[in-house]
């Protein structure tokens, strides 16, 4: 434990909660936001053959999750290194 | 050859495949035999994981339910993709840091308290059964119609081949025959669809299928399926929500939390080595379960299309829907239909005797009395949802192989699903109930025995309640996400999140949130699911009383009460002690997991 201490533990945590923050905006806004609380008006406009809010409830969104992973893991990797708590 | 020789071939084949890998891969001790002696690749743990997640629920009765909700299916592809967003970011790291074996471990050391471990345990063996129930129903249908014989006869076999399969590996084998099923699965699941796609739109890739152009024509798909579902009587499809908006919203928030709080998914980022790759690990499982998730609303669609063009031959050209010709005639029925009357999940009844199928939707008031006028008597086919899948390549008429193909790929979702949720069962009841509990001198080999034991008793239980089961396999596996989202997903969170939740406070929580979420839906669906024990009539008889919200949904209000009286509890009882909040500090740096992992 003692060598935790030196290291910065209240500003990584900070970090990793603003990161997890703007994630969790972008998975609630493409979702709960254009998936469903906007599909109504969004059907209007077609993308190809599909009604936009159709497309995002039953494929966008999904690509949307798999890119927001990758891009959290990524990100959460610099934070690591930045405040060194990274493993070897 | 004939399609039954076929698929005994095929599927006889892919059994051989995973018996092999089992052997070879065999448990040899119980950390192996948890968690696969913690030394699996990212991207290999990810396949696995594909497996393990996506079961008969999602193989062979998502997309037809997609097919019958439509716009409104979409909250089980955003539901059970989106919670690997919050796996990923909010549990798998700090869990794999901790670097205990199980959930209720977490639960017992984090809350400091055995009780708070016990009660993870209860919430926990009552989503896995209430969703190993799920898996029943589908190894039923699987099953009944791989065999020919009635839906009953194809649980009881469905039984056996699990318990032999489950008891058989642990996890290490397992891990690697879930590699080798994901293959299965995924490749059955997409060789029919690029199929069908072509066949109906001339593009091979289904997603893009699905926005496409129908053969020949300048009309999207959708469009004439929205035309076409309307004809009939039935909703039009691109636009209607499960139920209403809201209830949509609130179900997509229970399949998500859920889908994080469900501790066979959460125990596979035990097994990756370093707290770095539990977080990538999440997203490789994600790439490949959206392979088969974006393909099932095209799959919906297009079941859904060929099923209606099957029975109304004319529908497509515009012809009237209610002409004396306009539908196939009984005797002319295609063979697929007599196969699956056989296993009783497709049925024709000629109400008004004429000798010709009529297929529509006659709870549509309006509709159903022009279908009056023309000399219909109410809907005459009535197609289980659960079939739609394994049935779609015969109703395409697909080569032979492809359809033994698909049988393949049904039983293998459903049989790693229901391995890996024994496994979560047999570990609670032999590790955290017994061994840590009650009998604390309990040999490894005591240990296996027990888990073992569990197992039978599980597979016993879900048996018996899939042979009358309280929805569709994905209705009854969402309840499962229900009851895991508003017990274990709360406690987990505020365990990692919150340095001040106390013991008192999970427990309450757990008990209140799971508890509250049983209450509603016993009420609708029968006490433990049994028939006949429904109890609405308290609640004023009408169903869905909470704001429209129904049971299958209701697990979200359940985690939202969790954390009100969690918090409403700690703030009673006395503060958690240094050293745990100590401990969360810790769990939240990455640095180390290698010195914690491996605990007892």
């Amino acid at each position: 434990m003692a060598e935790h201490h030196a290291h910065d533990h209240e500003g990584y945590w900070k970090a990793t909660l603003g990161l997890v923050r703007n994630i969790l905006i972008v998975w609630f806004v493409v979702s709960y936001g254009l998936g469903i609380i906007l599909a109504p008006a969004l059907n209007g406009i077609k993308i190809g053959g599909y009604p936009l809010g159709f497309w995002f409830a039953q494929q966008g969104s999904i690509y949307v999750f798999v890119a927001l992973i990758f891009i959290y893991a990524k990100l959460m990797g610099k934070i690591d290194e930045k405040f060194d708590v990274h493993e070897d | 050859m004939s399609l039954q020789t076929i698929t005994y071939i095929i599927v006889g084949l892919t059994f051989a495949l995973y018996i092999g890998i089992a052997i070879w891969a065999r448990a040899g001790s119980t950390k192996e035999f948890y968690v696969a002696g913690g030394g699996v690749h990212p991207v290999l743990n990810g396949m696995a994981t594909g497996a393990d997640w996506m079961s008969a629920a999602s193989f062979i009765s998502m997309a037809g339910l997609i097919a019958a909700m439509g716009y409104g299916g979409g909250l089980f592809l955003m539901g059970w993709t989106g919670g690997y967003v919050l796996l990923a970011m909010l549990l798998a790291p700090y869990l794999r840091k901790f670097g205990k074996f199980t959930v209720p471990q977490f639960f017992g050391s984090r809350y400091y308290s055995q009780g708070a471990s016990t009660v993870a345990v209860l919430c926990l063996l009552m989503a896995s059964v209430t969703y190993i129930i799920g898996q029943m129903t589908g190894v039923g249908v699987a099953f009944s119609r791989f065999l020919g014989v009635s839906n009953t006869m194809g649980i009881i076999v469905g039984m056996a081949i699990v318990f032999v399969y489950a008891v058989f590996g642990g996890m290490k084998g397992i891990t690697y025959t879930q590699v080798a099923q994901y293959c299965v699965l995924i490749i059955a699941y997409t060789v029919p669809a690029i199929f069908i796609s072509l066949h109906l739109t001339g593009n091979p890739l289904p997603q893009l299928g699905l926005g496409s152009d129908l053969v020949g024509t300048t009309t999207p798909l959708l469009e004439k399926l929205d035309q076409i579902s309307m004809e009939l009587g039935f909703a039009q499809y691109t636009t209607t929500p499960r139920l209403s908006y809201f209830n949509m919203f609130v179900y997509t928030v229970s399949l998500m939390i859920g889908t994080a709080g469900l501790p066979h998914v959460i125990v596979r980022f035990f097994t990756v080595p370093k707290v770095k790759d539990a977080r990538s690990s999440a997203g490789w499982a994600l790439v490949f379960i959206a392979l088969l998730y974006t393909t099932a609303p095209a799959v919906a669609a297009m079941a859904k299309i060929n099923l209606l063009k099957t029975i109304h031959p004319g529908i497509m050209q515009g012809s009237d829907v209610f002409a004396p010709e306009a539908q196939i005639k009984y005797d002319e029925r295609p063979d697929w239909m007599k196969r699956w009357e056989v296993t009783g999940l497709l049925k024709f009844n000629d109400k008004n005797g004429d000798g010709r199928i009529q297929y529509y939707n006659d709870k549509n008031k309006t509709f159903a009395e022009k279908a009056k006028a023309a000399g219909w008597a109410g809907n005459e086919l009535s197609v289980n949802r659960d079939i739609m899948v394994l049935a779609n390549p015969e109703i395409a008429m697909l080569p032979n192989w492809v359809i033994a193909l698909v049988a393949a790929g049904g039983l293998a979702a459903a049989l790693s699903t229901a391995a890996g949720l024994l496994l979560a069962i047999s570990s609670a009841i032999s590790h955290d109930l017994l061994k840590e509990k009650f009998m604390p001198d309990l040999s490894e080999k005591g240990e296996l025995l027990a888990g073992k034991i569990a197992m039978a008793c599980s597979i016993m239980v879900a048996g018996y309640l899939g042979l009358n089961p309280p929805d569709f396999a994905a209705g009854t596996v969402a309840i499962a996400f229900g009851l895991a989202a508003s017990s274990i997903f709360p406690a987990l969170m505020m365990g990692i999140f919150s340095k001040t939740m106390n013991k008192q406070g999970a427990i309450a929580g757990m008990l209140a949130g799971i508890g509250v979420t049983m209450l509603y839906v016993f009420a609708h669906k029968g006490i433990f699911f049994i028939k006949g024990t429904s109890f609405l009539g308290l609640f004023g008889g009408k169903p869905n009383f909470f704001f429209g919200i129904e049971p299958n949904a209701f697990g979200a209000i359940g985690a939202v009460v969790n954390f009100i009286v969690a918090f409403a509890v700690k703030n009673m009882t006395a503060p958690v002690p240094d050293e745990i909040a100590q401990l969360v500090e810790a769990v939240r740096i990455p640095k180390g997991s290698k010195e914690i992992g491996g605990a007892h």
